[in-house]
């Protein structure tokens, strides 16, 4: 980030960029609910090259005990990155980054969620990156929603999530990882699309005002396209695509 | 597609309808909007608006009949699993009657680990895990039929409209079904024959209960199939 020097050109005359997308454009997105037989709900996702799989346990039991709350069921996330996912062999140990993700994407859920209903118990995701690129916090986010719906859990709306960035002075939908190390601005966005909320919003680099504003229009609008295909996930799972 | 125009089939966050509704069960009322919040088949009836949830566990609710298993036992109680994220507490007393002692009576006596019992929810809060009552006439220890277990948000579907969708099944294959809300099921047939039909039967329901006429459908697979 910070538009560091590469030779790779982030975005030619007739705006398009490196991986030959427009700059409105999203990467090729795969979603399919419950993919798992042992975990209560799952999901996989396919988003560019992202390969992600999500695994929902619960409600269930609260161990360690002290943790449980009598008020409301809880919520916990594990956001974790394969060693064979990036290029070098990453240590398997939770790094300050994964904490970090785990954090937010739970806290992005959190406002969907309505864990009232289970007083005393937790819902566990457990997301596993199995093949890393730029995105793969919109990515997992899209998944632990799916996998969360899969699993039975109330929720007040699905979230979608989608970056929008500044690169070679353009705002672009969905930044990949090229964009990401070498571009000017990276924000994820997470978006409840029918209730017009925001759960997650991130941003690194600089924007101004207006490039700002323009920057959450461009990632509301992915998400309102990925909300499409996570429910489309879940219809061809329950219902064998049979929806009118 | 249902032929029913008021029963659709829904995602959390979709909006079933507009107006003055009563929001019932899995839905909730946002600036008057009624938004489903599970996977299911929703339903408007008089004013009620409600979602027929096709994935979840099973929640305990006071006087539901269910069928647990006996996971261990104190000199005071037993604990049973009951297919939910609570465990089920069962009180020696309720077992024993009111002259119940620890020191005279063996729990283990009247209910082995392992043992199956069908009970019902006597008491339930957020505070304490569910409260078991085996005291009641057809409750108690099970001896003999087979354990079928479902998914706990298909049994409404396996019961069907005022009971026709199970008595459609015992109707045909003389089975006796036991169901306990929270997906376990206990099937006792005549021949090991109608054992495996019933339980074909269930099976199909569990796959494919957002199908529209699927009565119908199970009684002309049941037919059809011969004895």
């Amino acid at each position: 980030m910070g538009g560091a020097k590469t030779d790779i050109i982030l975005l030619n005359e007739s705006d398009i960029r490196c991986d030959g997308r427009k700059i409105d454009e999203l990467r090729k997105i795969i979603i399919k609910a419950g993919v798992l037989q042992n975990a209560n709900g799952s999901s996989y996702i396919e988003f560019g090259n992202n390969k992600i799989l999500v695994g929902v346990f619960g409600p269930r039991d609260v161990h360690p005990k002290h943790l449980a709350n009598t008020n409301t069921g809880i919520l916990r996330c594990r956001y974790h990155m394969s060693p064979f996912s990036v290029d070098e062999r990453k240590n398997p140990a939770p790094s300050r980054r994964e904490i970090e993700i785990s954090k937010v994407i739970k806290e992005a859920l959190e406002p969907s969620v309505i864990l009232k209903k289970f007083p005393r118990t937790v819902v566990d995701i457990f997301i596993e990156v199995l093949q890393a690129d730029g995105g793969s916090r919109c990515a997992a986010l899209n998944a632990a929603s799916v996998a969360l719906a899969d699993a039975g859990i109330p929720m007040r709306d699905l979230v979608s999530a989608c970056a929008a960035g500044k690169i070679a002075n353009s705002i672009v939908l969905d930044v990949n990882n090229e964009e990401d190390q070498f571009g000017q601005a990276d924000m994820p966005v997470g978006y409840m699309p029918n209730l017009e909320k925001i759960t997650l919003i991130q941003l690194d680099g600089i924007l101004t005002h207006n490039e700002y504003a323009t920057c959450i229009d461009v990632a509301i609008q992915g998400c309102k396209t990925i909300y499409q295909i996570q429910k489309k996930a879940l219809i061809d799972k329950f219902f064998q695509g049979d929806i009118k | 597609m249902m032929e029913n125009d008021k029963r659709s089939y829904v995602t959390p966050g979709d909006v079933i309808t507009t107006g003055t509704y009563r929001a019932d069960q899995n839905v909730i009322c946002q600036n008057n909007k009624i938004i489903s919040t599970v996977v299911g088949i929703s339903e408007i009836y008089d004013n009620n608006v409600k979602v027929i949830p096709l994935a979840g566990i099973y929640m305990p609710k006071v006087n539901d009949i269910i069928i647990g298993k006996v996971i261990s036992h104190t000199s005071l109680s037993w604990e049973l699993d009951i297919n939910s994220c609570y465990s089920g507490f069962l009180p020696a007393h309720d077992v024993f009657g009111r002259d119940f002692s620890a020191h005279a009576d063996e729990l283990s006596s009247k209910l082995a680990i392992g043992d199956v019992v069908t009970a019902k929810i006597a008491n339930f809060d957020k505070n304490r895990d569910p409260l078991i009552t085996i005291a009641d006439k057809e409750l108690g220890k099970i001896n003999s039929g087979e354990l079928v277990e479902i998914s706990p948000s298909k049994v409404p579907r396996l019961i069907g409209k005022h009971g026709t969708m199970i008595q459609t099944i015992e109707s045909i294959t003389h089975a006796s079904i036991i169901i306990g809300q929270n997906g376990r099921l206990i099937v006792s047939c005549k021949s090991p024959n109608l054992l495996s039909k019933t339980i074909n039967a269930i099976k199909m329901i569990e796959t494919q209960s957002h199908v529209a006429d699927l009565t119908d459908k199970v009684k002309y697979k049941l037919e059809s199939e011969g004895d």
